[in-house]
Order: structure tokens, then sequence, then C-alpha cells
């Protein structure tokens, strides 16, 4: 008889597999104006609705969308929420705020991080603008944008968050 | 039981590298092409959706729910997805009318293969113990496929060659083919072996691709006015994942599929069989127990390009295309998964 053997309850196996991953023919566009730090999304032809970043489709109808349209790096507070527990490999320290921001003249949201602000007064409608880091360091990603800070304007009406021009609150 | 029709098909070309398209603009063309077919909208015209895809080939994480931004979801449609060919969706899908849940489906499959090592990113199917941590690849475990075949007097290394020729030849009339030309069977076993006695061309290419479908009860198929083929049998059966524990000389759950699916009541005039390796064609032929004169892969086969994850919904989209066009009146289309056919679907269709 041989010795009792302690169960195996663990197989280290890793896995590598290495890809040439490419964004998408819509996603590399948005990409490409992004590193010039420009904001840009794709109009639906068919529901007009503008989408950011585009995928090169509208996920609403299903048809594609071929048209880019320039965007605002001004933007409205749709939600928000106060981070204040330390999420592993993140270096932000808490506490700090992650928000959907819709950019003007864009229908959607997107997140990125609200700082330069005091936490308790951030609020659905406010308005903030993009703080870019120096164009030496931009490349093709959205932390071009370091982030959104608020903006001294008049908070948006909720029913009207993602309904802004481009031209923001003037028009 | 409800008797249901293909009635639209379409599959974009075999290309070894789609470039920058993503998923979403890979497969919106298929669809728009079916909807076009039928004179429909959206997605929204169809009472299910399913699709067939795997996140490892393009290495993107959930790239299957980013296929649903094709379909135009709102508002919200009945929709699910299958890890594996869309063959299987077209299962699904089939199982999903005859239990009166819906009376049309539309199926997509897609695959892009290019941004990774295909044989490579296949081996992760294996078990996780024994084989995957081996990195065994696709090739290499067609290759011991081929070696026992050959060894056992089953077939010729000049029978895979002349699988190669016809599949060239026949896809020189098939303008969505990755692989085309005249080749003798002579010129093709002067080229060296890849993974012996497996040459290149035994081998099926990595492409990069989708197809889409739609299938519908035979009333609502009369009702939109396209014509139809139907789908008298589908089966599908699985053998064992090790492949050490198989007959890989035969594939059992191929004929026991074909038996299900009624394969046998009628004349064969045209068979679609899912062989991404030149033996696996002979092999699955014998299994099916085709006739001398039913067609084999008249567009070429996958040898010709194959679209993992649609390859198989493509198998029966080119039969219905046959029926259709009047050049079958009865077919058989086959799907294949897993290493050295592990996994079997066989469909049945006959014109209206």
């Amino acid at each position: 008889m041989s010795e009792p053997q302690a169960d195996v309850t663990v197989v280290k196996s890793p896995v590598y597999l290495k890809y040439r991953f490419t964004a998408g023919s819509a996603p590399a566009r948005f990409l490409g104006r992004l590193k010039e730090g420009v904001l840009t999304g794709q109009r639906c032809p068919r529901c007009s609705n503008v989408y950011i970043p585009a995928r090169g489709s509208c996920p609403a109808c299903g048809v594609p969308t071929e048209k880019e349209v320039v965007l605002s790096d001004k933007g409205t507070v749709q939600s928000f929420t106060i981070v204040s527990i330390p999420i592993p490999g993140n270096p932000i320290e808490p506490p700090y705020i992650v928000a959907n921001i819709v950019p003007d003249g864009a229908n959607i949201s997107f997140i990125h991080l609200l700082s330069e602000c005091v936490n308790e007064e951030v609020h659905i409608g406010q308005r903030v603008q993009a703080l870019w880091k120096p164009a030496a360091e931009w490349g093709y990603s959205m932390d071009n944008i370091r982030y959104f800070r608020p903006l001294d304007e008049p908070d948006v009406a909720v029913d009207r968050i993602g309904k802004l021009p481009v031209t923001g609150l003037e028009s | 039981m409800r008797e249901i029709a293909v009635v639209a098909y379409s599959q974009s070309p075999c290309v070894a590298d789609a470039g920058a398209t993503n998923e979403v603009e890979l497969i919106m063309p298929q669809l728009q092409a079916v909807y076009s077919q039928l004179g429909l909208a959206s997605a929204q015209d169809v009472d299910f959706v399913c699709s067939g895809s795997c996140d490892y080939l393009q290495g993107a994480a959930f790239a299957f729910v980013a296929g649903v931004d094709a379909l135009g979801a709102v508002p919200p449609i009945k929709e699910s997805h299958v890890e594996m060919d869309a063959a299987w969706a077209l299962y699904e899908a089939i199982l999903k009318i005859r239990m009166g849940h819906a009376d049309s489906a539309l199926i997509y499959g897609f695959g892009k293969s290019s941004p990774g090592e295909l044989p490579i990113v296949l081996s992760q199917r294996l078990d996780p113990y024994y084989l995957a941590p081996l990195w065994l690849d696709t090739v290499s475990l067609a290759a011991l496929q081929a070696r026992l075949l050959l060894e056992q007097g089953l077939l010729t290394e000049h029978d895979m060659a002349a699988v190669v020729a016809r599949s060239r030849h026949n896809a020189l009339a098939n303008p969505l083919a990755q692989l085309a030309g005249e080749f003798s069977v002579e010129e093709l076993l002067a080229e060296e072996h890849f993974v012996a006695p497996l040459r290149r061309a035994d081998c099926s290419p990595v492409s990069d691709g989708a197809a889409a479908m739609v299938i519908a009860t035979v009333e609502q198929a009369r009702a939109w006015g396209a014509p139809y083929a139907r789908i008298t049998g589908i089966d599908h059966r699985i053998e064992n994942h090790n492949p050490c524990l198989r007959d890989l000389t035969d594939s059992v759950s191929t004929r026991q599929a074909a038996a299900a699916a009624g394969v046998h009541r009628g004349p064969v005039d045209v068979a679609e069989v899912y062989a991404p390796f030149s033996h696996q064609e002979i092999l699955l032929s014998r299994a099916l127990e085709l006739a001398p004169e039913t067609l084999v892969n008249p567009g070429g086969g996958v040898l010709a390009g194959n679209l993992m994850m649609a390859s198989g919904l493509a198998r029966v989209g080119e039969v219905f295309r046959r029926i259709i066009n009047g050049e079958a009146g009865r077919g058989v289309a086959h799907a294949t998964s897993g290493p050295c056919l592990q996994h079997n679907l066989v469909a049945v269709l006959e014109g209206a």
C-alpha cells in the first residue's frame, strides 16, 4: 500500500495567448480624432441619436452609423458615484468621483472621472468640462482627458440631459 | 410537428485578415442582406434571434454581446447565443419554433480568427488538466487522425490530395472563396509536409467573416413570398472529449446524427460537409454513406475558406442556395465542432 496522499485541490495551468487586437473601423476613427484632442460621435441615419464612442452601428436601430460628428468637451453629469474604498490596481486615491457624462452634441454618456469639486456637492444635471493633459502626452486613449471639473453654468433639467446641442446651453 | 424552412441566407467573402473591421462591422452587411431578401426592416421583424461565436477567436471579452449592437435591440428583442458554430444556433432556433415560441428566427455566426494563432487558441477547448497544458493544436490532432487512417489503409495521401484539388477547382466558381485554382494531385503531393502527414493544402485556411440566415414556419415563409427550402431533419451528437477514447478513423456521432435526421430516406443531390482537413471529407462522406453521384462541397467547402463559428451555418446556407436555385432537390448539410470531429450536426433540406 502506498502512503495516503493529500487531495489535489489546485492545479496551476496558466493560459498565454497573443492577439493583434483591432478596435474596428469606426472606433479607429474615433481614436484618431481623440489623439488630436477632439471628441467625436456618430449619428444614426434613422433615429438621429449621436453615439460616443461609436462602434459603427446604432445599437437601437441596427444600422451603420457612418457620419462623424464633432462634439464639445463640455458636458452634463447624468449620474455619478463617490468611490470610498481603494480598488485593486487603481492608482487613484479614494474618495474620488466616477461619473456618467454626456458631452454636448451627443445623446449618450461615457464614464470618466470628476475632480476639482466638493464631492458632497456633485449632482445630476451639473455642468462640467474636460481638463486635457498637455498635447504632447496625447495618445489613442480617453485618459488624454485627465478628468472633468465643474463649470460655472446653470444646471440642466433632468429631462434635458442628453439632449443639448453641441453649442451647449447657449442655444 | 411544425414544418420549418430556410428563407434567406447571406455570407461574407472569406478573407485572411478583415483588417480593422470589428465584429459589428462584420455582421451588419450580412444582416442587411438577409433583411433585403425578405423585405424586413430589422431584427424587430423576426420573433427570435440566435447567434454563434467564440470570444477566444478575436481575444475580446464579451465580443458576442457587442455583436448585439448590429441588431437594433430597441425595443428589447428575444435573443440568445451559443459559444459554438452558428449551426447550433440554428438548432436552438428550430427548437424554439417547434415549441411554438416563435414563428421566425434570425441566426448569425461570425468569427474573426486572424488576431490570434487559431490552432493554438483552439487548443484551449481541450480538457484543462491533461491536454490543454500541452498546447495540443488542432492541426497536430488532425495529423494524428490522418496518420491512423493512412496506417490502417483506409485512405492514401493521393486520396487526400485529390480532395484538395477538387476543392480548389470548385472554389473557382465560388466568389466568396479564399483559396481557389487548378492544381494537379501530383503538384499537391510535391509540396513538403507541414505537420506530417498533412501538407498545408490539407488544412483549411484561417478566415475572417460572418454569415446570416432567416428561418420560419412554412406558413410564414409563404406569407413572405420568398423562395424557401424545408428543413426536414436535423440532429446532433457528441463524442467523448478525450480523442484517445474515440475511434478517430470513423465518425460515429455523424452516423447517428445522419440516421436521426433521415439522410437516407431519399436521394442526396448535394452534401455540404464541414471538413477542416482533407482526410476528414473522406471520413465524413463515408460516415454519411453518401452515394457516388452526390455532389460533395461543390463550392470548395471549408478547405477554400473556413469561417470559424459560421462555417457550419454556411454549409446549411449553401445547400439552401442550391435548392432554391434549382440545382438540387434534396441536400445534406453537416457541421462539426471540437478536435478531430468530436461533435457533429446533420441537417436535411428539401425543396418546397
